[in-house]
C-alpha cells in the first residue's frame, strides 16, 4: 500500500503544476499586473510611478511566462508564474497583495470554516441516513412515493433559497437565533445554529435520495433474500445487514470530501458573516488579490488529491477484499 | 396525554436551549451582540468590506477613514455643526499661522500678488499635554530601554495579537511625531496617494522620496530583509522643520490655500517613530501585526478588537486630551436637538461596535430589529423605507416611523457625470459640430428620469461641476446651465427635445445621420456593466440617443478594461463619477485641467480636455482665496464648460441614512470623518426597544414539531400491519 500512496503523491505533482498553470491563465487574462496595483492603491491619484513601484516590490514586474531578457534558466525562473508557483509546493504561501501573511490568516480562518462544515457533514449524514433507511423500509408505499417526491423537491431548490427563507423565517419572523454574525467560544453556538441547519435541510434532498438508491440496490441482493429466508425481521436485516454493506459506498464518499471541509462555504459564508476560508476566497477574488486565489486553489486541489487517496485507503478498510496495488 | 407531554418537553427544551444562547440575561434570543453589552454607552455599525490599510499614509478610502479618523488627529478638523464647512483646531493651538515670502525669503504683506509668493510658511502650533493612547510600542523597562523593540523567539513564540503584550506605554506628543509622518508621506515604500501632489507644493519633498527609495534599495540588498527598518529620523526635508516641542513649519512652493483642507485629513496626522521601528520587526510582520493593521493615535478612540473579518471595536482612549461638544453651530440646530449636548466632554460613548455585514439583507433586518443603530438604505430596501409626498417630498413609511426611526438627506460633495473623449474625432475636439452634438446629446439625456429610475430620487441634476455648499456654487436660476435648462417660474426646465434635434441639425446631422456617410450616426458608450441589473441601465442610455435618432453602441466592460480604454483614450464616452477630497472648487475643477489629462499626464482629466483660456483662470484661480474675484473666474470657467461641454453634468447624489430614535446628533457632515467622538446613545430605551421588537415566537416550531410527530402515527400503523401480515 506504501508503493501506491507515493506513487500517488508522484502523480499529484504534475497535477498540481496543471492547476497552477490553469489558475494563473484564467486569472491574468482577466486582471493584469497593472490592474491588480490600482486595485490596491485606490481609485484616486494613483500615479503610473505609483503602480511601478507596487508591482516591483510584488515582483509583478516580470514577464508572465518567459522572461526574454535573461539567458539560461533565468528565461524561466525569472518570471511572475515561476517566482509566485515554487513557494506553493513547499506549502509557503508568502504574503497577499495587501501586505497579509496567508498562511497565517489561513491557520485563523480554518476554525469557522470547520465549526459550520464538521456539523453540517455528521449531522446531515445521521439524518439522511435515517431517512433512507426509513424510506427503503417503507419502499414501494406511498411514504417512499412521497419521501421521493419531497426529496427531488428539496434537492431541486437553490442553496440561496434555504439560506434567505431560514434568515427570514427563524431570525426575522420567530427571533429565534440571530440572522447572521459569529463570535467565539460557547456563544458562537447561536450564530451557528441556523448556517448548520440549514446546512443540513439543505442537503436532505440529494443525501437521503442518494442513500435510499443504495439501499435499495443492496436490499435486492442474495444475501438479503437469504437473510429473510432465514426468517430474520425487517429491522434486523435492514440494520444487521443491508446498512452495514450500505456503508461502504457511503463511507467512501465522506472520506472524499474530509479535507475539504477546511475549505468552507462560498455562500454560507458570506451571508451569515462567518470569517472562514469560503469568504477569505471570495474577498480575494472580489480584490483580484492572485496571491490569496492561487494559494486558495492549490491548497484545494491538494486537499481533494489527498480525499481521494484517503477514499482509496478507506476502501481496503471497509472492504477486505479490495487490495491497493 | 403523551401528546401533551411531548409538548410540554419541546418547549421545555427550547426554553432552556434559549436560556444558554443569551447566557441567562434579559437580552433577546436573536441578539448578536455580547449580552450585557447593549445597556451601556456602545454604538453599534457596520462595515460592508474589510479596510485594506489603517496607516494613516495609505488610507484614502471613506472605509478606512471611518476607523483611523477616530484614532489619528491631524492638527486641524471640519466643525462638526457649521456650514459651509469651516475648518477649526484640533491639535493645534488656533488656526496656523500663514506667511507669505518673495523668492528672496522676504516676507510678504498679506494680499500680496500670487505671481509675488514664491513661499508659504504655514507654522503649526500644537497643544501641549497631549498624549497617545497605551501602546507596547511606548512600554519601557526600568532602565528606560524599550521592552518591545527587540523581541525574542520565546516572546514571539506565544504573541498572536497586541494584547499579548502585557505592558503598556504613552508619551507626549510632540512636533517631531507631525515632522516624522510628512516624511513618512515622502517614501515611497508607503505608496502615499497623496505624494505626487505634495511633490508639487513641500520644498524638498520630492527629492526626500528619491533619497528613500534609493536608500531602501541599498538597504534591501545589504539586509537581505524585504522591509529593512529606516529612520525616518536621520534624513532632512528642508520644507518641514521641527521649531520647537510645539510648533513646526511646513514651507510650500508659492501660494496654495486648499493645504489647510489637506492638514484635516489623517495625512497629515502624528506618528511616533516608536512605530515605524517597533512594527519593522520581522516577527511580528509574520503574525500580520503592522501598523497598517494596528494604528497607535491621540484620538478620542483607540482600536482595541482588530478583527477585519468578524468585528472591530473602537474603545474610548483614557489618554484622550479633552474635547468638548462644539457650543455653536446652526439656528436650526437648536430646534434639531443638536444642541443639547453642548459643551459636554468628548467622546460621548464609551465604545462603537462595527461588525462584518456584506450582505444587505441580513444587515437591512438587524437594523430593523434594533441591533444597529444607523443604517444606510440599499435599493432593494427603499421602498420599504422611503416614499414621496405628492410634492415630491421625501417621508418615512409608517412601519418606519411606528419604530421612531428619522431619516436624514444630504446632497453629497460629488457628481456623477457622463463624459465625451476630447480625442475623439466624432464627438471630442473644440469644433462646432462636435460641440452642437455634445449639446444635443446633453439635453436629450434626461437626467431627471435617470435619478428617479435608478437612484430612487437619491439626487439632483447638475448644472455645473461644483456641487451645493461648495463656494462657487450659484443656487437658484442664476446657477442653471442655459445651455441644456431654461428657467420657468424660477425653476430649471430641461430643455425640449425639439431643441436637442435642431441643434444636431445645424451640426449637419439631419435626422440623425452621418452626412459623410448618409448612413444613421453610430456612438459608442464605454461603460462598466457586467450584472444582470446594468441591463436596464444600458438600455434607458440607448433610449436617450434614441430620441436623436444616434444609433447608441454599448461596449460594455469590466472595470479594469473600462479604466484602460479611458488611460488609453480608446473610449468615446463614458460614465464616471468624483467624490471631493475637501470643499473647494479647486477639487472639481481639476478634472478638466488640460495638464490632468488621463492620456498625456495620466491625471485626472479622463475627458481629455484641453482649453487654454480654461486652463489660465484655473491656474489664477486654485490659488486666490474665496472673493468676488475668486467667484467672477469660477463663473468664467463655468461658462467654458458649459459651452464646449466636455461633460453632462449628471447629478450630485443625495445620502439617505436612517437612525433610530436612540441615536443622537446626527447631522450629516460630508467632509469631516471624526464624528463617532459626537454621537451619543440611549441605551435604555434601544435596550427596551429591542425587547419589544425582539420577541421570541414558539408556536410555529412547536406546531411543526407536532406535525412531524403526528405524521408517523400513519407510518408505525403500516410498520406493525407490515409486522403481522403473513409472509408473501
Amino acid at each position: 500500500m506504501m508503493a501506491y500512496i507515493v506513487r500517488r503523491m508522484l502523480y499529484a505533482i504534475p497535477i498540481l503544476i496543471g492547476v497552477n498553470i490553469i489558475t494563473f491563465l484564467l486569472f491574468f487574462v482577466v486582471n493584469s499586473p497593472d490592474d491588480m496595483a490600482r486595485m490596491n492603491l485606490g481609485m484616486k491619484r494613483v500615479t503610473p510611478a505609483a503602480i511601478e513601484e507596487w508591482k516591483a516590490e510584488r515582483g509583478y514586474d516580470l514577464p508572465m511566462l518567459y522572461n526574454e531578457s535573461e539567458a539560461g534558466a533565468g528565461q524561466i525562473t525569472r518570471t511572475i508564474f515561476f517566482q509566485k508557483s515554487v513557494k506553493l509546493f513547499k506549502f509557503d504561501f508568502g504574503v497577499s497583495d495587501s501586505g497579509r501573511d496567508i498562511g497565517y490568516d489561513i491557520s485563523q480562518r480554518m476554525w469557522p470554516s470547520l465549526a459550520i462544515a464538521v456539523p453540517v457533514l455528521l449531522v446531515g449524514l445521521a439524518l439522511n441516513i435515517t431517512f433512507a433507511l426509513l424510506i427503503a423500509f417503507f419502499r414501494a408505499t406511498y411514504i417512499d412515493f412521497w419521501g421521493v417526491v419531497i426529496c427531488v423537491v428539496m434537492m431541486s431548490i437553490s442553496a440561496l433559497f434555504y439560506i434567505i427563507g431560514g434568515q427570514y423565517l427563524v431570525g426575522k419572523l420567530l427571533h429565534l437565533v440571530p440572522i447572521s454574525g459569529y463570535s467565539t467560544g460557547l456563544s458562537a453556538i447561536k450564530f451557528l445554529l441556523l448556517p448548520v441547519i440549514i446546512g443540513v435541510i439543505g442537503g436532505i434532498g440529494a443525501g437521503t435520495r442518494w442513500y435510499r438508491t443504495l439501499f435499495l440496490e443492496e436490499i435486492n441482493k442474495d444475501y438479503v433474500r437469504t437473510a429473510r429466508a432465514k426468517g430474520l425481521s425487517e429491522q434486523w436485516v435492514l440494520f444487521g445487514h443491508v446498512f452495514q454493506n450500505a456503508l461502504i459506498p457511503i463511507l467512501t464518499g465522506v472520506v472524499a470530501v474530509l479535507p475539504l471541509l477546511f475549505m468552507g462555504s462560498l455562500i454560507t459564508e458570506s451571508f451569515f458573516g462567518v470569517p472562514g476560508l469560503g469568504s477569505y476566497t471570495i474577498d480575494a477574488i472580489n480584490r483580484q488579490d492572485f496571491a490569496i486565489v492561487r494559494a486558495m486553489v492549490f491548497l484545494g486541489s491538494v486537499l481533494y488529491i489527498i480525499g481521494l487517496i484517503l477514499t482509496d485507503i478507506s476502501y481496503t478498510i471497509v472492504d477486505p477484499r479490495v487490495r491497493l496495488s | 396525554m403523551r401528546v401533551r407531554l411531548i409538548k410540554l418537553r419541546g418547549v421545555c427544551s427550547l426554553l432552556l436551549i434559549g436560556m444558554l444562547l443569551t447566557g441567562c440575561d434579559d437580552s433577546p434570543w436573536n441578539s448578536p451582540h455580547p449580552a450585557g453589552e447593549m445597556s451601556s454607552q456602545v454604538l453599534y455599525r457596520s462595515f460592508s468590506e474589510r479596510p485594506k490599510h489603517l496607516d494613516p499614509a495609505r488610507s484614502y478610502s471613506s472605509n478606512e477613514y471611518e476607523f483611523i479618523a477616530q484614532i489619528y488627529e491631524p492638527p486641524l478638523q471640519y466643525h462638526f455643526l457649521k456650514r459651509p464647512y469651516e475648518l477649526v483646531p484640533l491639535t493645534s493651538e488656533g488656526m496656523p499661522q500663514v506667511a507669505y515670502l518673495a523668492a528672496d525669503g522676504k516676507p510678504l504683506p498679506e494680499g500680496a500678488p500670487v505671481d509675488e509668493i514664491a513661499f508659504s510658511d504655514y507654522l503649526i502650533t500644537i497643544q501641549p499635554g497631549i498624549r497617545f493612547q497605551p501602546h507596547p510600542l511606548f512600554a519601557r523597562d526600568e532602565s528606560g530601554e524599550f521592552l518591545y523593540h527587540q523581541l525574542n523567539d520565546d516572546q514571539l513564540e506565544t504573541l498572536h495579537t497586541l494584547d499579548d503584550l502585557p505592558v503598556n506605554g504613552s508619551r507626549e506628543l510632540t512636533a517631531a511625531d507631525y515632522v516624522y509622518q510628512i516624511k513618512r508621506l515622502a517614501f515611497p515604500r508607503f505608496h502615499c496617494p497623496i505624494a505626487g501632489v505634495m511633490n508639487e507644493y513641500i520644498v524638498g519633498f520630492k527629492a526626500l522620496s528619491e533619497h528613500l527609495s534609493a536608500d531602501d534599495k541599498r538597504l534591501q540588498k545589504m539586509t537581505g530583509q524585504e522591509r529593512p527598518y529606516v529612520d525616518l529620523r536621520e534624513y532632512d526635508l528642508p520644507g518641514v522643520e521641527v521649531v520647537d516641542n510645539y510648533r513646526y513649519r511646513i514651507r510650500l512652493k508659492g501660494k496654495y490655500p486648499q493645504f489647510a483642507y489637506w492638514m484635516a485629513m489623517p495625512f497629515f496626522a502624528p506618528m511616533p517613530w516608536e512605530a515605524d521601528r517597533f512594527y519593522a520587526q520581522p516577527g511580528l510582520r509574520k503574525r500580520n501585526i503592522k501598523l497598517d493593521w494596528y494604528p497607535v493615535g491621540t484620538g478620542a478612540f483607540m482600536l482595541t478588537e482588530n478583527n477585519p473579518n468578524l468585528r472591530m471595536v473602537l474603545a474610548r482612549n483614557p489618554n484622550f486630551h479633552g474635547e468638548s461638544y462644539p457650543e455653536v453651530g446652526e439656528p436650526e440646530d437648536i430646534a434639531a436637538g443638536l444642541l443639547q449636548d453642548a459643551g459636554l466632554p468628548l467622546p460621548l460613548v464609551d465604545k462603537a461596535v462595527y461588525s462584518l455585514e456584506k450582505e444587505t439583507i441580513p444587515y437591512w433586518n438587524k437594523f430593523l430589529q434594533g441591533y444597529y443603530d444607523t443604517s444606510g438604505i440599499s435599493s432593494d430596501s427603499f421602498d420599504q423605507a422611503v416614499q414621496f409626498g405628492d410634492q415630491g417630498e421625501v417621508g418615512l413609511t409608517e412601519s418606519m416611523r411606528q419604530k421612531g426611526i428619522q431619516l436624514t438627506t444630504a446632497v453629497q460633495i460629488s457628481i456623477g457625470y457622463f463624459g465625451f473623449n476630447m480625442r475623439d474625432s466624432v464627438v471630442g475636439g473644440d469644433s462646432e459640430r462636435a460641440r452642437l452634438l455634445r449639446h444635443a446629446i446633453s439635453i436629450a439625456a434626461d437626467y431627471e428620469e435617470f435619478i428617479s429610475i435608478f437612484a430612487n430620487g437619491r439626487g439632483i441634476p447638475a448644472q455645473g461641476m461644483i456641487p451645493p455648499g461648495i463656494y462657487g456654487n450659484r443656487p437658484g436660476p442664476e446657477g442653471v446651465n442655459p445651455y441644456v435648462y431654461e428657467v420657468m417660474d424660477g425653476k430649471p426646465k430641461r430643455r425640449s427635445i425639439d431643441e436637442a434635434k435642431a441643434l444636431l441639425q445645424q451640426a449637419g446631422y439631419i435626422d440623425g445621420r452621418d452626412p459623410d456617410t448618409c448612413k444613421p450616426l453610430v456612438l459608442y458608450y464605454d461603460a462598466v456593466a457586467t450584472g444582470p441589473d446594468d441591463k436596464a441601465r444600458m438600455n434607458w442610455w440607448r433610449k436617450q440617443f434614441t430620441k436623436l435618432s444616434i444609433q447608441l453602441v454599448v461596449r460594455a466592460t469590466d472595470y479594469n478594461r473600462f479604466q484602460e480604454k479611458i488611460r488609453k483614450g480608446t473610449g468615446q464616452m463614458y460614465s464616471w463619477g468624483w467624490n471631493a477630497d475637501y470643499p473647494d472648487p479647486e477639487n472639481f475643477f481639476f478634472l478638466l485641467y488640460g495638464p490632468n489629462s488621463k492620456v498625456s499626464g495620466g491625471g485626472e482629466n479622463a475627458s481629455n480636455y484641453a482649453n487654454p483660456e480654461f486652463d489660465e483662470l484655473f491656474s489664477r484661480m486654485k490659488n486666490m482665496d474665496n472673493g468676488p474675484e475668486r467667484m467672477a473666474i469660477i463663473d468664467q470657467m463655468l461658462e467654458i464648460l458649459r459651452h464646449d461641454a466636455p461633460w453632462l453634468f449628471g447629478f450630485h447624489s443625495k445620502a439617505f441614512s436612517l437612525s433610530h430614535a436612540w441615536y443622537h446628533n446626527v447631522k450629516p457632515n460630508l467632509m469631516a470623518n471624526n464624528t463617532l467622538k459626537y454621537k451619543r446613545v440611549d441605551p435604555d430605551l434601544r435596550h427596551e426597544s429591542q425587547l419589544a421588537w425582539n420577541q421570541p415566537v414558539l408556536w410555529p416550531v412547536i406546531g411543526t414539531a407536532v406535525i412531524l410527530l403526528l405524521s408517523l402515527i400513519p407510518a408505525v400503523v403500516l410498520f406493525r400491519r407490515r409486522e403481522r401480515s403473513a409472509a408473501r
